[in-house]
């Protein structure tokens, strides 16, 4: 019964000495001193911003990327206890106290450092010899480029983790699948190849390349285990349907997720509210919430209205008239109704209040109870502050001239009768009501006498419409663009006949109340809409590259400059690296391509299962770095040198592997591979060397002297600034 | 000789398993069962990535017979076709590929009652083929010319493709976006049928009058009227069967949209002409593959060449068609090297031909087409300006033509000085200002493509405002290395630059007009240098490439390139760059130098040759089509619409007309291929799945998959490379971009019902059934696709009523509901917009008020949300969206 006491209790463990040395090296090269500068470095004042967001549950929306990456910069943040109180605008600027620098860059670092073992693995699951593995780790842990981008709260770093988090767990999946498929350990390296590329994607949106590769990949390796005859069609099946649930299904569940965690940390409103549609901004604390609490929903004849264009470009405005009228003559000598102007306008103000009328009664106040306004329904819109009716006639718009000119109605007596009647078509009635609503529904006003529909043009009007934005009633196209939609944001029902009573309730503020809630799928929809279409400003940048520059490091980015001395934080890679990982990459393309016309021709210079590690090895490496890089030449955004760290990373662990080949395979005679090991042993210790020499590059921790940073600028391109004393 | 089976061996090699060499191979049941044997270790060597499809599944008989190697000439090509089929066409028609397919239509053939037997009843089978193919031609030929001179006015693009023939015809010399084939081919139409070049074309809707316009017209209907043709005999030749083609051929004559296309004055029916007879000649030129290097394999890999020389000269568009001819001779070109029984030299010639006549052949036709486009347009016309001052010289009428001018830069010399990046333009400046807001609010200064009295510019002392064309002072030469300044002659505004950001390149520094009557300030001084030379050398008109140096900033003056507003004329930004990198566009030449104390020289401008003009000429027409950007808040049609028909174009909707010409798709067709695409991709990946699982098909199920498979996924392939390409595409798209792929996938809609079909009758147990189900199939799919169609007759003129029914079919897409009430108010902007718009001299005054917006000071929205720019030299690349301020 005792007999397991019989048995002394043993832990046999194995470590592998190379993995925690590298481990050690790289936490080393990439924690030490991490708190230094103390200030802010390049890019850490765009992400920055993002983490006071954060830490203060402020919504924001940055369209440079999902938020994961984000949020495990906050992440830090919290560990560190940020309150968040910094204002992040500019670089150089010194942080205060309550700035937790060291944890804040924490993340980054430790996912810099752990790339270093990780290459170690991979080389080693490819099947290449522990040799190889090590050079490919050591080279990682010594590119100057890697090092700077890690140590800074920057998100390259942790986006190159992920991808070869994914890259490493499908090889080790892949090794399993020879020898115990649906074991717990092929199910945890599967799912876990699914979970880090979903995060590599929710870092950047480049992730979605290396995602694509592993797909692809794996799908080749699919088709395999179909025209595998040994195995049942149900295995086959279940097999199959592992995959697709792993690396499909969970992938895009964790990319939710991702979102989900955003929305529920960022309840509150702030400074980019106004991009996102009324719903969205009523879903957040503050804000347009605090307006529209309690607001009654159905918008009834006798409403009193404000409606916000859907479209919001350039910018978000509500529709709007005031006192003044268009000019008699425009500049260009054409004439106008000289009726009273309509326009959008960005800000809340009164006169952006609307009343909705019923055509065949006079009054202006809601009946009790209140009669809905639905689909198809004829109404007037009156203006609140100066009871004239929104009117649309044959006369040419001042800016559009293919649109007809909208104005509010004032009666000259001439014979230019008024057509002031609106049908209302409620956009999306099918997956609401026909019923129109506050905030939910998606109107558009189309004119009863000539079917012009109301379109905010977008254009802003001269002087004289005092650069507020052009509306006009669009005849030539019908189909549907969101800038012929409105939605209603603030409402109230009118309680007032009286013109005056009226104007006081227009200034008063709404009240009552109704809860209204959004779903995630509908957050979640809209926001990822708007981040993927949200404009960008992209200028020209002092330190912008073409990736035509960044094979050969023909540029760097200047990131920090002391403020009194000259040491400074470049990125500036290892070029001994950088130039012979390029060089491998295209002997790998020779080889490759010499190897497979010889095989065709029935010649196979290698056997058969070092060829299928030769291809593997190659379709993930070189493969990773063709998909990481070859799409910045379609980009048309700004391009950075840092844009090419992921694909580097993956150049890097090509090369040890195209040196073991040669070794192996191209040196024929025992003095030939002598020879070639002298030479790459001679190569590494140039690349320790100049690795070393751009140290103070690297870290900034040191102040060289003029003399000395002239004689780092080896290019001509390279732009390493220099005090004028 | 080998050779003359080797296609049919290579074929075969592919499905092969590898590890046999072929001078032993095995008896052909055990290497059957050994190609099903589970398991097997060894994958065909490079197949790594790529999946086995094909399984041979020949009878022993077969196969010895093919060994034997030379075939009759009179057996054509394929064995087993020959025997049971007439022989249609001079190429072997029933030339197969794969051997699987042989046996399978042996064996589906071997069913019919309409075996051949006799000669006679052969004879009766040939001359039903042609007739058949006799009457899809002429229905096809009927319908494109029905009413072909209605609507007698200009119809949307034909203003610019009518004026570009016209063009030719008066050999003014033109500027375009696309290569000059398409337009050079209209424009010998037009002559030949007596077109005179003189109407103007003005704009959409008017009217053509006296002027014969219906040869030009006629070209292209006939041109749209053989796409069907080569359609039905492309599904022919893929699928063996008759009724798929039919079928397909049907589709296409009863397609509104094909229809309407083919019959005005435009690019793409000619495109689309060049696009199917490429297709036709690569599948039949894959059919010839069994007797290489006889005189029809010459004759369809030569066509194809030709085809593709023409796709490419029409638009570059056609360069999809080239990749996919591309990618098919890669293919069989591996297949060729996996054959073990084929020489290197043999391949060395397969190669060779290949090279010669899809590479060779085709850029010979395609500079040929340059050559003539350079000789006939050899007057100087409203395309000049886009060019280099060199490529200006040619031509008789420009200023440059023989020109003697005064060769170095002096003092008071009168000059127009050009950007040396291509399709920049001329230094430029007119009494407009900068908009409130965009920097200081001085005179504009841009760049501009046309000549105008406005690129004037006379070069003056920083430090003195004596007028220096008085004859009593001394003839004083410009050096490099001096300081100057820049006077607009018209405006007598000095050029000037300052610390303002630039409109557009904010990083960048505003460059403005300034002062009064020459007279500025210190931030009009500029120091001129030549680039390679000392400092002291006088600077030589044309030659020298010279840039101009802010002397206060230390800028360096340059065009970025961008587009300006509205504000700007659309003209192109100049600004002063303090990054001083060495590019192209902030590099300058003098080009018109005006200088009466100076004796003129006549130069010896340097002429260029013939490749740097095809060089210059497809910059030129690259940066034009970049150029052709949708602008802010405007409806462009999107790559997604055109599939489902979303919304179509209107040709002609003038007001003061009764003829509405609508371009949309018949619903029926279109929603068919639409769902036979889905379809496709489901039943091939079965039959894929089925192949690789090793399933044991039955004979005929086979041949149809393999016709699936490879036939299918030709037009399949053909449909993607038309279509995907547009979604990256940054330029304005339009409905009728999305017609070559719609051919390539109505002919795939034909082959997958014919295919489905008969794989259903091929389930029934009883022959007549069978048969019944087949025939009605097709005859079902005809009907149906004929429904709604509006006949023969275009949707024109009395087109209210036929629109409005198809219109009706498409209800459920919201944004078209409304079209059919939409033919009134003014459409007189109906062409596609082109910002180059080369004819106006003066674009300072705008043409047409309808069709050009008003002045609009304030310009674009970067106006509003103009944000400050960081004063730190360290800048990050990204800004918070920005915040408007209270207008």
């Amino acid at each position: 019964m005792l007999g397991f006491l019989q048995q002394p209790v043993m832990v046999t463990a194995e470590v592998n000495l190379n993995m925690v040395a590298l481990t050690a090296v790289g936490l080393l090269s990439r924690l030490w001193q991490l708190a230094y500068p103390r200030a802010v470095v390049f890019d850490e004042v765009y992400y920055g911003q993002y983490i006071s967001f954060y830490m203060k549950r402020i919504f924001f929306l940055d369209g440079s990327g999902p938020p994961f990456g984000h949020m495990l910069l906050a992440l830090g943040g919290y560990l560190g206890g940020f309150d968040g109180n910094f204002l992040w605008n500019r670089i150089g600027a010194e942080y205060s106290s309550n700035v937790p620098v060291w944890s804040l860059r924490l993340l980054p670092a430790l996912s810099g450092a752990l790339s270093v073992p990780m290459a170690y693995e991979i080389v080693w699951e490819l099947g290449f010899s522990h040799c190889a593995a090590t050079g490919a780790a050591l080279l990682l842990l010594i590119e100057n480029a890697l090092i700077t981008q890690s140590r800074l709260m920057l998100l390259e770093s942790v986006l190159i983790f992920f991808n070869l988090l994914a890259v490493l767990s499908y090889l080790k999946f892949c090794n399993s699948q020879k020898h115990r498929p649906f074991s717990p350990r092929w199910w945890f390296w599967l799912v876990l190849t699914g979970v880090a590329c979903s995060c590599a994607v929710g870092i950047k949106y480049v992730g979605v390349f290396t995602y694509l590769l592993v797909l692809g990949v794996a799908a080749v390796h699919a088709w395999h285990v179909i025209g595998d005859q040994t195995l049942s069609n149900v295995r086959v099946l279940c097999h199959l349907l592992a995959r697709a649930a792993a690396l499909v299904v969970l992938p895009v569940l964790v990319y939710l997720l991702f979102f989900y965690i955003h929305l529920l940390l960022l309840c509150r409103s702030g400074p980019h509210d106004q991009i996102m549609s009324s719903a969205f901004q009523a879903s957040l604390e503050g804000g347009l919430a605090r307006v529209t609490q309690g607001q009654p929903l159905e918008v009834a004849f006798g409403s009193q209205v404000t409606l916000k264009n859907v479209f919001g470009q350039p910018v978000p405005c509500w529709l709007h008239s005031h006192q003044s009228t268009y000019p008699m003559i425009y500049e260009n000598g054409r004439g106008s109704s000289h009726q009273q102007q309509v326009t959008c306008y960005p800000f809340k103000d009164v006169n952006n209040w609307w009343i909705v009328k019923d055509p065949g009664r006079h009054q202006l106040v809601v009946n009790n109870p209140p009669r809905p306004v639905r689909h198809g329904d004829v109404v007037q819109l009156v203006h609140g502050m100066t009871t004239r009716l929104l009117n649309t006639h044959d006369v040419a718009a001042p800016l559009s001239p293919h649109a007809q000119e909208v104005s509010c109605y004032i009666d000259y007596n001439i014979s230019m009768p008024p057509q002031n009647l609106w049908r209302l078509d409620i956009v999306n009635r099918e997956s609401d009501t026909d019923v129109w609503k506050t905030i939910l529904s998606e109107v558009r006003f189309v004119h009863v006498n000539t079917s012009a529909i109301l379109k905010l043009s977008g254009v802003p009007l001269p002087d004289w419409g005092f650069r507020q934005l052009e509306v006009v009633g669009e005849k030539l196209f019908r189909g549907y663009h969101e800038s012929t939609v409105w939605n209603v944001e603030e409402h109230r029902y009118g309680r007032s006949q009286e013109q005056k009573e009226r104007e006081l309730e227009l200034h008063s503020p709404t009240q009552v109340d109704i809860g209204r809630n959004l779903s995630f799928m509908a957050r979640f929809s809209e926001l990822q809409w708007r981040m993927l279409t949200v404009r960008s400003d992209d200028s020209e940048h002092k330190y912008s590259s073409t990736p035509l520059d960044w094979v050969m490091l023909d540029t760097n980015i200047a990131y920090w400059l002391h403020p009194r001395t000259s040491a400074q934080i470049h990125l500036l890679g290892n070029v001994v690296i950088w130039a012979s990982a390029s060089l491998a990459t295209l002997v790998y393309a020779l080889l490759f391509i010499w190897y497979l016309l010889r095989r065709r021709r029935r010649v196979c210079d290698l056997p058969e299962d070092r060829w299928l590690r030769w291809v593997l090895a190659g379709a993930l490496c070189a493969g990773g770095w063709a998909v990481n890089y070859l799409p910045f030449f379609l980009m048309e955004k700004t391009l950075f040198l840092y844009h090419y760290l992921p694909a580097l990373t993956f150049q890097i662990l090509l090369l040890p592997v195209v040196l073991e080949h040669i070794s192996d395979h191209l040196c024929r005679s025992q003095l030939q591979r002598s020879l070639f090991t002298a030479l790459v042993v001679a190569w590494f210790t140039s690349a320790c060397h100049v690795s070393n020499m751009l140290r103070p590059l690297t870290y900034g921790d040191r102040s060289l002297s003029p003399s000395e940073l002239k004689a780092l600028r080896w290019k001509d391109s390279w732009d390493i600034l220099i005090r004028k004393y | 000789m080998l050779c003359a089976t080797s296609r049919l061996l290579a074929a075969r090699e592919a499905s092969a398993l590898p590890a046999h060499p072929r001078g032993r191979a095995p008896a052909p049941r055990s290497r059957r069962r050994e190609l099903h044997f589970p398991g097997h270790p060894e994958l065909p060597p490079g197949d790594f990535l790529v999946g086995r499809f094909t399984k041979p599944s020949v009878p022993t008989g077969r196969r010895v017979i093919l060994r034997k190697g030379r075939m009759p000439p009179a057996a054509g090509g394929g064995l087993a076709g020959s025997e049971l089929r007439p022989r249609r066409g001079r190429c072997g028609s029933q030339a197969a590929r794969a051997a699987g397919r042989d046996v399978a239509t042996e064996a589906a053939t071997a069913r019919s009652p309409k075996r051949p037997a006799l000669p006679s009843s052969r004879r009766f089978e040939a001359a039903g083929r042609w007739a058949l193919l006799a009457l899809v031609t002429l229905t096809s030929f009927a319908s494109r010319f029905h009413r072909l001179d209605q609507p007698p006015h200009i119809c949307w693009d034909e203003t610019h493709f009518g004026k570009m023939g016209s063009y030719y015809i008066n050999r003014t010399f033109f500027f375009d976006v696309h290569p000059p084939l398409g337009k050079m081919l209209i424009g010998l139409a037009g002559y030949l049928s007596g077109y005179d070049g003189t109407f103007l074309f003005q704009k959409p809707g008017d009217n053509y009058e006296h002027h014969s316009y219906m040869g030009m017209r006629g070209f292209c209907a006939f041109l749209g009227s053989m796409l069907i043709p080569l359609a039905y005999l492309t599904v022919l030749e893929l699928s063996r069967s008759l009724s798929a083609a039919l079928l397909t051929a049907a589709l296409l004559t009863f397609d509104t949209g094909c229809l309407t296309l083919s019959q005005y004055i435009l690019l793409d029916p000619i495109l689309m002409f060049f696009i199917m007879a490429a297709m036709l000649s690569m599948v039949k030129y894959n059919s010839c593959a069994n007797r290489p290097f006889s005189a029809p394999w010459w004759f369809w890999l030569s066509l194809t060449g030709v085809n593709l020389a023409g796709a490419l000269g029409v638009k570059f568009v056609g360069l999809f068609i080239i990749l996919q001819v591309g990618w098919n001779t890669l293919s069989d070109l591996w297949h060729l090297f996996g054959d073990l029984s084929l020489s290197m030299v043999t391949l060395g010639k397969h190669l060779t031909a290949r090279i010669l006549c899809l590479i060779v052949l085709p850029l010979a036709l395609y500079i040929a087409t340059y050559a003539v486009h350079f000789m006939v347009l050899n007057k100087s016309g409203p395309g000049d300006g886009f060019f280099s001052s060199a490529f200006q010289a040619r031509l008789s009428g420009n200023n440059l033509h023989n020109a003697s001018i005064p060769e170095h830069l002096a003092y008071g010399s009168v000059i127009t000085v050009k950007n040396l990046r291509m399709a920049i333009g001329y230094l430029h400046s007119h009494r407009h200002f900068y908009p409130e807001g965009v920097g200081a609010r001085q005179q504009q200064v841009t760049t501009y493509l046309h000549k105008d009295y406005n690129n004037l510019w006379i070069i003056k002392k920083h430090n003195s405002n004596s007028d220096p064309l008085d004859p009593s002072l001394p003839v004083e030469f410009v050096r490099h290395g001096d300081i100057i300044r820049l006077e607009h002659k018209e405006t007598s505004r000095n050029l000037h630059s300052h610390y303002h950001e630039a409109p557009l390149t904010r990083k960048h520094y505003q460059v403005t007009g300034y002062g009064i009557n020459g007279s500025g300030d210190s931030n009009d001084f500029w120091r001129i240098e030549v680039i390679n030379r000392k400092f002291g050398n006088r600077i030589k008109v044309l030659r020298s490439r010279i840039r101009l140096i802010h002397l206060i900033t230390g800028c360096v003056l340059g065009s970025s390139g961008k587009v300006l507003p509205k504000w700007g004329w659309e003209q192109m930004e100049v600004t002063c760059t303090p990054y001083l990198k060495e590019t192209l566009s902030s590099i300058w030449n003098v080009e018109d130098h005006i200088n009466p104390k100076l004796p003129n020289i006549s130069l010896e401008v340097l002429q260029p040759s013939f490749p740097e003009i095809m060089l210059e000429s497809h910059m030129v027409m690259i940066r034009g089509n970049n150029g052709l950007k949708p602008k802010d808040n405007e409806f462009t049609s999107k790559p997604w619409h055109w599939p489902i028909n979303f919304q179509g174009l209107r040709f002609s909707g003038a007001n003061d007309t009764d003829f509405r010409v609508y371009l949309l798709g018949n619903p029926v067709v279109w929603w068919l291929n639409l769902l036979s695409i889905a379809l496709y991709v489901l039943s091939a990946s079965v039959f894929a799945v089925a192949v690789q699982r090793g399933a044991h098909l039955p004979v005929e199920v086979e041949g149809l998959s393999q016709v699936l498979l490879r036939g299918g996924g030709q037009l399949l392939f053909g449909w993607m490379m038309h279509y995907f390409p547009f979604f990256l595409m940054g330029r304005v798209l339009y409905f009728h971009h999305y017609f070559p792929a719609m051919l390539f996938s109505s002919m795939l809609t034909g082959l997958l019902w014919d295919t489905l079909l008969r794989l259903c009758a091929w389930s029934l147990a009883s022959y007549p059934l069978a048969k019944c189900v087949h025939v009605l199939g097709i005859l079902s799919l005809l009907l149906g696709t004929a429904y709604r169609s509006p006949g023969p007759g275009p949707p024109k003129s009395d087109g209210r009523a036929q629109v409005a029914g198809i219109v009706g079919l498409l209800r459920p897409l919201r944004g078209l509901q409304p079209e059919t009430r939409t033919f009134v108010g003014t459409a007189s902007c109906g062409a596609s917009p082109r910002t180059l718009q080369p004819w106006r001299k003066q674009p300072e005054e705008p043409v047409d008020l309808h069709c050009l917006p008003a002045r609009n000071p304030l310009g674009s929205t970067a106006a509003l949300l103009l944000t400050e720019a960081p004063p730190l030299a360290l800048l990050s690349h990204k800004q918070l969206p920005s915040q408007p301020r209270p207008p």
